[in-house]
């Protein structure tokens, strides 16, 4: 006769005896079978062995209280032990006790196991097949965009009372005169840091006047431009997807298609036109903050007095040198508003696709400005200025 | 009909609120709020939108502290709980929300296991097949288990979250509108599983609802909220006789006449 008990100090647990008389395996359950307690009897309950062929007589007399995970530990077991071959009876159990047995047996369904772990390596290949396709649909999902965009555009500029002027002005506001603390901050003190570090490299070849040239140079042609980009991605571009994608979460979308209004010209083309018209300017702002972050550091480190700076300036920097920055910045914008719009347009029914889209927008835009400078950079090179 | 009854031994209550008042900003919700709630009966909450009938589930299970009065629950008088008394607490109440409000990163089965991680030690095997075990008993596939929440109707989702409610089998379910956005059918299915359930586990059931079908169907009491209080509680047969005009209006109007000639028929 062993036993088996779940009680601690104190509060009554689920117990099992187990007596085998001949070819038959007698069992007596009693106490409390419920999850607290059951589930601490599961390891000894697998062990449970019965005589070959015999027969398995459950007494539940003494069955307290039982819940689901009770009745299934003392199902499952009884199922076992038929499995193996014995007969198994129940005896004396209470109404209760033989219902939840019979809820067991009822929602006794095989339960389909997970699908299988695939192998580690075709599972990267098979990604990168996955990815690469995807990349493919999406950059012609991206141009049949573009193209969508620009064949709104063009009708607004045919037709421009279509154009909404309310939504145009206020993204400008948003995209535009709210960004303008932040992008002349970094700029101010990307000029300090450029020309900080310029001295420092400049001064042990006696060429600390060459500062400016430095500044003027890196300032104008890409850091002015490149970094207000790349913040205008970070906080309008983002903006555009989660402001379209919940949008489309709710229905909205949906809802100004069947009220005879185009998403594309009341959401996409204000976005749009404003971060083309915003960014030459955000550009301009940068490329002056920049400059004095330089000439106040030039000046306090190297004693290049602001009134040198400028004439040094004006006498290395061509009206060219300031124009390649200023001509990236429309191309720029666009790209940040269609890939911020597109994205916001694929969102699918979940928040969750909210925030997934809102992340590949400022990845996706910040990666394109970068391809599209690089091409730019090719291109000012080749015909030289 | 009476609202409360102090008569009643405490461990016949499942539920027992006092003077309970809710207040966002200026606007008042609850007022001396009373309701008693007895063990192993299903209650249905009514009352007309706004008064608050989803702020009173949520006070219950402690996702929103009343400004005053004082609830428990089980015994047990819940705000004054530590952190280790309430954590086993919130093992013997499970909650539907309104859409499931299943982990969306998750499988159902995936689902279903986690309170039973979070409450009990169970072997792996087990947990898959306690999991199969409730998918079966709330009367999904056996299929449902590997999927995801977005990949179920709106109806599995709720039956899905109900599983997830009933995982620890627990002493109370507070189900908010489970009959909500679903069609008659899945809704009368809805309602026998809720009866079948609670017949074989017999727990309480505290049920916000506005369906009429539901509250003829399976609630033994109702409670109405209305005035910033629960105004009455009682049968289906006292609600009939109020004299209240919007409890009047809301058990005699025509889609109350439509539900009992369907429980009638």
């Amino acid at each position: 006769m062993t036993a088996i008990d779940s009680s601690t100090d104190g509060t009554q647990g689920a117990w099992l005896r187990s007596d085998v008389q001949d070819r038959l395996l007698v069992l007596a359950a009693g106490g409390r079978w419920n999850m607290a307690s059951a589930v601490r009897l599961q390891v000894d309950l697998e062990m449970l062995e019965g005589p070959s062929g015999g027969l398995v007589e459950l007494n539940a007399a003494e069955i307290t209280g039982i819940d689901s995970t009770g009745a299934w530990l003392l199902y499952r077991t009884l199922k076992r032990l038929r499995e193996e071959g014995l007969e198994t009876r129940l005896v004396n159990a209470s109404p209760t006790v033989a219902e939840m047995l019979d809820q067991m047996a009822a929602n006794d369904v095989p339960h389909p196991a997970a699908p299988p772990v695939e192998n580690g390596l075709i599972r990267v290949v098979r990604h990168m097949g996955e990815t690469t396709e995807e990349i493919f649909w999406e950059v012609i999902d991206g141009i049949a965009f573009l193209g969508l965009v620009m064949q709104t555009l063009g009708g607004t500029l045919l037709h421009p009372s279509r154009l909404r002027l309310t939504p145009l002005v206020f993204h400008m506001e948003k995209v535009g005169l709210n960004a303008l603390p932040i992008v002349g901050l970094i700029s101010f003190l990307i000029g300090v840091v450029l020309a900080y570090q310029g001295a420092t490299q400049l001064q042990k070849f006696g060429a600390e006047v060459f500062v400016v040239d430095l500044i003027g140079v890196s300032v104008l042609r890409e850091i002015g431009i490149l970094l207000t980009a790349i913040v205008v991605a970070g906080r309008s571009g983002s903006a555009f997807t989660a402001q379209i994608g919940s949008m489309k979460v709710n229905e909205e979308v949906d809802a100004m298609r069947t009220l005879g209004l185009d998403p594309i010209q009341v959401l996409v083309i204000p976005r749009t036109l404003a971060l083309v018209l915003m960014l030459p300017l955000l550009a301009f702002f940068s490329d002056i903050m920049g400059l004095l972050g330089g000439g106040l550091m030039a000046w306090s480190v190297l004693d290049v007095s602001p009134g040198q700076f400028i004439e040094r300036l004006n006498g290395s920097i061509g009206m060219w040198t300031f124009w390649v920055g200023i001509i990236k910045a429309p191309v720029f914008g666009l790209l940040i508003a269609l890939v911020g719009c597109y994205e916001g347009l694929q969102v699918a029914n979940s928040a969750e696709s909210v925030g997934s889209r809102t992340t590949r927008s400022v990845v996706e835009s910040i990666f394109l400005v970068m391809i599209v400078d690089a091409v730019f950079s090719i291109f000012f090179a080749y015909i030289g200025i | 009909m009476e609202v409360i009854n102090d008569d009643l031994p405490t461990t016949a209550m499942a539920m027992r609120l006092r003077g309970v008042k809710n207040q966002f900003g200026a606007q008042v919700i609850h007022e001396s709020l009373d309701l008693d709630v007895r063990r192993g009966e299903i209650l249905g909450i009514v009352g007309g939108s706004g008064t608050g009938k989803s702020v009173l589930l949520r006070t219950i299970i402690g996702l929103n502290t009343p400004q005053m009065g004082r609830i428990d629950v089980l015994g047990e008088h819940v705000a004054a709980l530590g952190p280790n008394d309430r954590h086993e607490i919130e093992a013997r109440w499970g909650v539907l929300f309104q859409d499931g409000a299943l982990f969306s990163s998750l499988t159902v089965a995936q689902n279903i296991q986690v309170p039973l991680k979070e409450h009990t030690e169970m072997s792996d095997v087990l947990l898959d097949e306690i999991a199969a075990l409730k998918i079966s008993m709330v009367g999904l596939p056996a299929e449902a288990g590997n999927k995801y929440p977005s990949e179920l109707s709106g109806g599995m989702r709720k039956r899905a979250g109900l599983a997830r409610a009933l995982a620890l089998d627990p002493d109370i379910v507070f189900l908010d509108e489970p009959t909500a956005g679903l069609d008659p059918i899945g809704a009368a299915e809805f309602d026998q599983l809720i009866l079948r359930l609670h017949a074989a586990m017999g727990m309480t059931v505290f049920m916000v609802t506005h369906d009429l079908d539901s509250l003829h169907a399976i609630c033994d009491r109702i409670a109405v909220l209305a005035e910033k209080r629960v105004i009455v509680c009682g049968t289906m047969a006292e609600m009939m006789q109020q004299a209240h005009p919007w409890i009047h209006e809301y058990f005699h109007g025509p889609r109350a006449r439509a539900a009992i000639a369907t429980k009638e028929a």
